[in-house]
């Protein structure tokens, strides 16, 4: 984007283009954020309603309520701004605001469709990890600084939570990276693309369990219920938020619902294709190819599948928590050290021994028009061998194309050496088809 | 004429040797021991945005490349266990001694 | 000119920016005496930190000093300053001639180390990085795979180094085994040292020592 507003202004090669795009960028994920936070509170209070066997917000915006959430926006924003007399007053004040940057800093490296990134990271999965992680910052600050210790309870036991899963979480996360060979969000959403099969969450029975577990971690990594010990009303008044109200308060609930719309979206790449749809219905249409229009409507088409996905995850979340009851401190540890984790590093094992055995996997079927990924790594910049560096199809006959160009290159090796390393020639695997594959044998 | 010079590897390592210093003062100055700990960080921050500089290939075309990178990394590693292991001192200190105030630390003095 | 100068500024403002940061906010860690607010704005100058590993091309070491630094260490760290809180705001004030000797030391050592960085001329010629900038493709700023390699043990950065370079050169996968396992020895260790120990032990001893006198 940066180089298309550099052209369109006649400033080639200025930096105001970049600056620009970073603007833009920022204000739509604001927006994304913001927006979504609006849509998924109102979205809340209807789903616990009906839950609870009840309506919900039925009077603001007409009959289903739908402008509830900005009636309470502007009551927030209008409330007296109360600091508690023990309170630190600088650290109460910067509190929602870390919470929040942390919430928004990672959805920096979060696609949303093909190519629309705000930033492409190439190691994106743990950049999203490691943002997420400083939001636990933000909740110890504010429970210290409020100055009473129901808050600092709280705060104590979300960031202890929050740091728990995080294990698990990451071997969860690590499946669909080793699947697809990259930590780049954008090539393992394209690796996914054409019918539902090739879904890594259909690859085999142990990914199929890893994600029950990712979503299990995420949920628990979000502090939603059943695992919301930690702003639980009716346990330790409201947590570390207690003493927060108005404005500040609201900026919790935003980073909050942000964090939920992020880990269900990071799930929809990891596991559910991201914004390949269960049919490859733009490829059917044959819009990728027709032109600059028709690709731009094709990646709008993917964008909103891939939020739609994230909402579905959103929803499901909501519904366990009205649906669950709310497990004790205790028991949401031992939940994560007890079950969590060792069941993630069977899966994990599983998973690897899948990948390691070859054992075949729906992706093999190639249904439809076969998958449509795009470049991968390009980490082998000065090959003496063009094939390194990066291809554009990956399809059954790359890869022997790999085998036959890097074999006229390397000396002749016994056949058995190249079998372990290549694997079968039809599943998406980036780095052993690669010839450096072939170098690392004897 | 530009108003600001381009970023070459002597900034960087400015800002480490100024990280660095900070951080040996803040070791030598504070009484409490969680104070001295994160002295300790700042030393190895400051270490770290010199290997970093070092291996970056946009400031220098023959820079040490991954191996500047890697160093960092195992230290960033190092530095957080042998934070875990400093804390469970002080917290072994507090146990015995209701204060992690070091100028109390002194029952083996001469 | 403009463009120019705009492509200047972008490109240092940020290293202004995120340096700026980092050495005030580690200044402050320095200067304020209440804990918590050090261990805040230590995790400010780490942030920092983390965005100059960013700049200069480091993308996977910025994200792991962030998950590590900002998100495990100092996590541990404010656990720990609450662990071992005295009264509300305990303050424990450092004598001025302890403070005097420490700026003298420090700020010897700082005129040193700022001596010997802008010292050597190939770090801070402006060619040197205008060359750098435009021998670069684009494939150099993605570190991720060729570090996870390295740690494997295979050097993919230094496929076209010239035979001699390459005579000594190994990986960094025995590097990265001994770090595991020395992970896992301060894990245990941290984890036993810092145990909470039950006052019936104490009954105990006194019993043994009345059975073995």
């Amino acid at each position: 984007m940066a180089e298309l507003i550099n052209i369109r202004l006649g400033l080639e090669g200025s930096a105001f283009g970049s600056i620009a795009a970073a603007v833009i960028h920022a204000l739509l994920l604001l927006h994304v954020v913001a927006v979504g936070a609006l849509v998924f509170i109102w979205m809340e209070r209807k789903i616990a309603g009906r839950i609870q066997d009840r309506l919900g917000p039925t009077r603001v915006g007409g009959k289903f309520g739908w402008l509830q959430t900005l009636a309470d926006g502007l009551k927030l924003i209008t409330k007296e701004d109360i600091t508690p007399q023990n309170a630190d007053k600088m650290l109460f004040k910067i509190a929602p605001y870390v919470s929040f940057a942390a919430s928004y800093a990672a959805f920096l490296a979060l696609p949303f469709a093909d190519g629309w990134v705000a930033n492409n990271v190439n190691s994106a999965v743990f950049f999203v990890l490691a943002v997420l992680g400083l939001e636990v910052f933000g909740v110890i600050l504010a429970g210290y600084s409020s100055g009473s210790k129901w808050s600092l309870f709280g705060a104590i036991r979300e960031a202890a939570q929050v740091v728990s899963y995080e294990v698990p979480l990451g071997l969860c996360v690590v499946v669909p990276v080793f699947l697809a060979g990259t930590m780049n969000l954008v090539t393992i959403g394209n690796m996914q693309a054409g019918y539902f099969t090739n879904w890594f969450v259909f690859h085999d029975i142990f990914t199929f369990g890893t994600f029950w577990i990712f979503f299990t971690c995420a949920t628990a990594s979000v502090n939603r219920a059943p695992f919301d010990l930690a702003e639980a009303e009716s346990e330790l008044v409201a947590g570390f938020h207690t003493e927060y109200s108005g404005l500040r308060w609201s900026f919790f609930f935003m980073a909050e619902y942000g964090s939920m719309f992020l880990v269900s979206g990071l799930g929809a790449i990891l596991f559910f294709g991201g914004w390949h749809g269960p049919i490859p219905l733009m490829s059917i249409l044959g819009l990728p190819e027709s032109g600059v229009l028709g690709n731009y409507l094709a990646n709008l088409a993917g964008c909103v599948n891939f939020m739609l996905k994230a909402v579905v995850g959103v929803t499901v979340m909501m519904w366990v928590r009205w649906t669950l009851p709310r497990l004790r401190i205790d028991q949401v540890i031992t939940t994560c050290l007890k079950y969590c984790v060792p069941l993630a590093s069977v899966c994990f094992i599983g998973a690897v021994g899948w990948q390691v055995l070859d054992l075949p996997s729906p992706s093999d079927w190639h249904l439809g028009t076969g998958p449509a990924y795009k470049v991968h790594e390009e980490w082998a910049t000065h090959t003496n061998n063009s094939a390194a560096s990066g291809a554009d199809d990956r399809g059954p006959e790359t890869t022997e194309q790999y085998q036959r160009e890097s074999d006229q290159l390397l000396p002749p090796e016994p056949d058995d050496a190249d079998k372990p390393l290549t694997g079968s020639s039809g599943s998406p695997r980036s780095l052993t088809a690669t010839p450096l594959g072939q170098e690392l044998s004897p | 004429m530009t108003l600001l010079a381009t970023t070459t590897v002597s900034m960087y390592l400015a800002v480490g040797a100024v990280m660095f210093v900070t951080g040996v003062v803040c070791m030598a100055t504070k009484r409490n021991a969680l104070g001295i700990l994160m002295g300790i960080e700042l030393v190895l921050n400051g270490a770290n945005i010199n290997f970093i500089a070092f291996g970056s290939e946009y400031l220098r075309p023959d820079s040490l490349g991954l191996d500047g990178q890697l160093i960092a990394l195992f230290v960033i590693v190092l530095a957080a266990g042998e934070a875990a292991v400093a804390l469970a001192i002080a917290l072994n200190f507090y146990n015995n001694h209701a204060t992690v105030d070091v100028d109390q630390a002194d029952e083996l003095k001469g | 000119m403009t463009s120019a100068l705009l492509a200047n500024i972008s490109s240092d403002l940020f290293f202004i920016v995120f340096a700026g940061i980092a050495c005030v906010f580690a200044v402050a860690v320095l200067l304020t005496s209440n804990i918590v607010r050090m261990a805040f704005y230590l995790v400010i100058s780490l942030g920092a930190t983390a965005g100059l590993f960013f700049l200069a091309g480091a993308e996977f070491v910025g994200a792991m000093q962030l998950m590590i630094y900002v998100g495990g260490t100092l996590v541990l760290l404010i656990f720990g300053v609450m662990l071992t809180a005295q009264s509300r705001f305990v303050n424990m004030r450092t004598h001025p001639r302890d403070w005097i000797m420490a700026i003298i030391v420090g700020g010897s050592l700082l005129m040193l180390l700022l001596t010997a960085a802008f010292r050597v001329p190939s770090w801070h010629e402006e060619q040197q990085v205008i060359a750098a900038a435009s021998e670069l493709e684009v494939a150099d700023s993605k570190t991720a795979t060729r570090l996870g390699l390295a740690l494997s043990g295979v050097r993919v950065d230094k496929i076209n180094a010239d035979e001699q370079l390459k005579q000594g050169m190994s990986g960094y996968l025995l590097p990265f085994v001994i770090v595991s396992i020395h992970l896992l020895v301060v894990l245990i260790g941290a984890a036993y040292m810092a145990r909470s120990k039950r006052m019936v032990r104490r009954t105990s001893e006194q019993a043994e020592d009345t059975t073995s006198s």
